[in-house]
């Protein structure tokens, strides 16, 4: 009955902390700029000035909020504590805060994960003590229980994976090498020109050590020698159940069997085969090589590949990226300029969005509006025509002698000589309405969509009633539509949100990142008033300079930042969601 | 007093039926201007690619003397004989087949995560979820790399592409298994007590019951290889030949000289790409919007 709360405000004190945090950042990006702007009174940059005030005041009210409800929460849980003690009866707490729920979970995974690998390694040395000499054979000869045993088929698979490991790992640029390199990613640099060779009587370009290779050879082996691993494991255990089997005097299953098993019982085995293999050679590779990246020099100078070698440099570029100045550079500042322009974005995008799709849906399944169908086939049409036509056609219309400028010089609203430059001038403001109004005309058909089908399956009977009591029109709207419509869509906004966060296209098609901000000219990647932290990590890797090339390793940086940021913000979300079901419910 | 209370009651419903109908005809009136807004670019597109001018200069709306506007046939027939009809069997080849792969990929995970319960499902469906949240952006550079390590890239990128784009499709099972979540298990179970492995299960009773998933599957991985424009720009580097029409199209735009002088082909290249998508598509609207609306409901 009386339960001990543990302590719930804990990690609303700790966000809140951490928001107060960022609000400094924030300021501190800030106040160069108010002392420049007092300086000098018209200097570029400073029109941006305000939202930016405007922001960081809204972060340090929800700081200063999310602080207080988490001390009182604090506060109070105490109080209640004491008293349930004093009382001398209280049950083990189960309240708690979804957030520290969710982290304790994951902490709980890594604990199990080091206890059953503790097991494991325990499992196998007792294996090795009790087991018959056909087990402890299997130790050094993959497989070999399982053919004495009879289970041919399973045994040759297993001799087969070791053969080749081992034949793998000793070739000459093989899994050996690529293995002792890893550490130091190369000795002899890759020469282009080469070197002279006196029998050939020629010069002949000398491979060298690759970097590149060597990274993502070495990450392969340490893939391939973790899945050797796991399989004489599992190669072991068989032979443990097989002793026991045949002791309890029951057949062991023959090859046949273990055929067919994989059509039934373990069907799943043979339908995630080809998917889990192209996952993982061809996302959470190329993932964990460019996190390793962000811990190298790795640019297009030093490619690894062709020209030089690159090398481990620690955390350097991570400091690069958060320091004031790295010669004349301000990373922080542009960083931080380039997220809070694409949380606002991402707010704008997703909100504007889906309260509009929600609207345009309701106008079109009110009763009595004629031609319903027509009104549909129409916003879908926009689905249907590949976004890179209608984005960069849209693009094009409103240039600087596109449609939209010619149609307002011929109506004589604007003289030909003031026409507007409404995506690339030197107006931020406008670049960045602009886009998030185009991105209306992108969103709201899919919205209207969506939209449609759930306010289809709202109870009638819920309006019926609100009717007889007499709720008007936006009062049906609030209490019954909204909140249905967004525990339904709870975990889509999310979705769509961190998905805004990375909509590449929208921004790259429409203005490539422009008007370039001159604030931020010496960073790399020729950094935009709409650039989005995607599209500056593509330019990153597309543009560079003499000197440095193109900075891989900083795109790598910024990469793991908008993981870290997305992931936050999902874990967050996620766990105040209310409609994060249990997915069992549905079957 | 029951004749006043039925004729106040007639009253008001008469008032709200007039309130109805000004409010039905603004509404009218809104969505006549939402069709308008979001025709417009369509609408354009095509009044210009039919012009003869190869510019992107405008003020041709109301007729304006200074600027020429001829109607013509021209830039279709410069794009047949342009890099154009290359680019669209490029993109063709790409969209068939990514949607045969793509589409069996996805149905076996998405089945398989929905139908079984093994040990490790909440781990990987919980790992995909963390890989989501990486920007894919991100592992361009090294697939590209990759790509060109094994002669991929450049010339053969139309391999290349489809090899990325097939291997990487088992992460987008989220909608079809929402899908095969609805399915009763009670089906499997039956069949299961009559005797039927779990693959005739799958093949014989599920597959037939998800017809519609599996053409949503199909029409938006047709519809995806059209629009990739990022990664095809990157595997295809500079060799014309092994564009698709994203990347084609987009080089015909890409400086404000070319926009000079291909912008109307570019207009016309719109067209001829956006037509057979769009009837595809209006064909097979019903799946397309039972999915999506199936696949945000579930998320």
């Amino acid at each position: 009955m009386y339960k001990k709360k543990i302590v719930p405000g804990v990690v609303k004190t700790v966000l809140g902390a951490i928001l107060m945090g960022v609000s400094w950042l924030v300021a501190a990006v800030l106040v160069p700029k108010i002392k420049k702007s007092i300086l000098t009174p018209y200097t570029y940059g400073e029109e941006g000035f305000w939202i930016w005030a405007i922001i960081t005041a809204i972060i340090v009210i929800g700081a200063i909020v999310l602080l207080y409800i988490g001390i009182r929460e604090m506060v109070s849980t105490a109080q209640y504590n004491k008293k349930v003690v004093q009382s001398g009866s209280y049950v083990k707490a189960k309240e708690r805060s979804s957030v520290a729920i969710a982290l304790s979970n994951a902490g709980k995974g890594i604990a199990k994960f080091f206890v059953g690998i503790g097991k494991g390694i325990a499992d196998l040395v007792t294996t090795f003590i009790h087991g018959d000499w056909k087990t402890k054979i299997s130790y050094f000869v993959m497989g070999f229980g399982n053919i004495t045993r009879g289970q041919v088929l399973r045994g040759l698979l297993f001799l087969l994976l070791e053969i080749v490991f081992i034949v793998y790992m000793v070739i000459p640029r093989g899994g050996g090498y690529w293995l002792s390199m890893l550490p130091s990613l190369g000795k002899v640099a890759p020469n282009p020109h080469g070197a002279y060779n006196e029998v050939l009587d020629q010069w002949v370009a000398t491979p060298g050590d690759q970097s590149f290779r060597i990274l993502l050879y070495g990450v392969l082996t340490i893939f391939f020698i973790i899945a050797v691993v796991y399989t004489w494991y599992v190669n072991i255990k068989q032979n443990k159940i097989a002793e026991s089997i045949i002791r309890s005097g029951k057949k062991l299953k023959s090859g046949k069997d273990d055929l067919r098993s994989l059509v039934d019982d373990q069907f799943y085995k043979t339908l995630l085969a080809l998917p889990t293999v192209g996952i993982l050679l061809f996302t959470v590779m190329p993932i964990i090589f460019m996190i390793l990246v962000a811990f190298t020099n790795y640019s297009s100078i030093n490619d690894g590949i062709n020209n030089g070698l690159f090398h481990w440099v620690g955390f350097e570029n991570f400091k690069t990226m958060f320091s004031w100045d790295v010669g004349g550079v301000n990373y922080s500042a542009t960083f931080g300029e380039i997220l809070l322009w694409t949380l606002i974005w991402a707010v704008f995008a997703t909100f504007t969005n889906y309260f509009l799709g929600i609207l345009v849906a309701m106008m079109i399944n009110k009763k009595g509006i004629h031609l319903k169908k027509v009104w549909r086939t129409i916003l879908i049409m926009t689905i249907a025509i590949p976004q890179f036509i209608s984005l960069l056609y849209i693009s094009k219309m409103f240039s600087l002698n596109g449609l939209v400028n010619g149609f307002l010089i011929d109506l004589g609203i604007i003289q030909p000589a003031d026409a507007i430059n409404f995506l690339g001038g030197n107006n931020p403001v406008l670049a960045r309405v602009m886009v998030i109004l185009i991105n209306i005309w992108i969103g709201i058909p899919y919205l209207m969509l969506i939209a449609t089908g759930i306010l289809m399956n709202i109870p009638a009977d819920l309006y019926e009633s609100a009717k007889i009591d007499g709720a008007s029109g936006w009062k049906q709207f609030s209490k019954i539509t909204l909140p249905y419509m967004l525990f339904i869509t709870g975990p889509y906004l999310l979705t769509s949100f961190t998905g805004n966060m990375n909509n590449f296209n929208v921004i790259y098609l429409l203005t490539g990142g422009g008007p370039t901000n001159p604030a931020a000219s010496g960073a790399a990647g020729n950094v935009g008033y709409t650039d989005l932290l995607i599209t500056w990590l593509f330019k990153i890797t597309q543009t560079g300079t003499a000197q440095d090339g193109s900075q891989y390793y900083l795109a790598s940086v910024i990469g793991i930042l908008v993981f870290i940021v997305v992931g936050v913000i999902s874990l967050v979300v996620y766990s105040v969601l209310p409609s994060v079901k249990n997915e069992e419910d549905f079957q | 007093m029951n004749t006043n209370e039925t004729t106040a009651s007639m009253k008001r419903h008469m008032g709200m039926k007039a309130a109805s109908r000004i409010s039905n005809t603004i509404i009218h009136i809104i969505l006549v201007l939402i069709s308008i807004v979001w025709l417009i670019p369509f609408i354009c597109i095509v009044i210009q690619s039919f012009r003869v001018e190869p510019t992107s200069m405008s003020r041709y709306l109301l007729n304006h003397p200074s600027i020429q506007f001829n109607w013509g046939f021209d830039n279709y027939v410069n794009l047949w004989k342009s890099d154009f009809p290359r680019w669209y069997l490029n993109t063709f080849i790409i969209a068939i087949v990514v949607a045969v792969v793509q589409t069996i990929i996805v149905l076996c995970m998405s089945y398989t995560l929905s139908r079984f319960r093994f040990k490790m499902r909440k781990p990987m469906m919980q790992f995909m979820l963390i890989l989501g949240m990486f920007p894919g952006m991100l592992a361009m550079i090294i697939l590209y790399q990759v790509l060109k390590d094994i002669g991929l890239a450049g010339t053969n990128a139309i391999p290349g592409l489809i090899l990325v784009y097939c291997a990487s499709s088992g992460m987008g099972y989220y909608v079809s298994k929402g899908f095969f979540d609805t399915i009763p298990k009670s089906l499997d179970e039956a069949a299961r007590v009559d005797g039927a492995t779990r693959a005739q299960v799958l093949f014989k009773i599920i597959l037939p019951l998800a017809k519609p998933i599996v053409i949503y599957t199909v029409l938006t991985a047709f519809m995806g290889p059209w629009g990739d424009f990022v990664f095809a720009k990157y595997v295809s580097g500079v060799t014309p030949s092994a564009y698709n029409v994203a990347v084609g199209l987009q080089s015909w735009l890409a400086t404000d000289t070319m926009t000079n002088n291909y912008y109307t082909m570019f207009c016309a290249g719109g067209v001829v790409v956006a037509i057979p998508v769009v009837i595809l598509f209006m064909c097979l609207q019903r799946y397309y919007v039972e999915g999506v609306t199936g696949g945000a409901v579930k998320g």
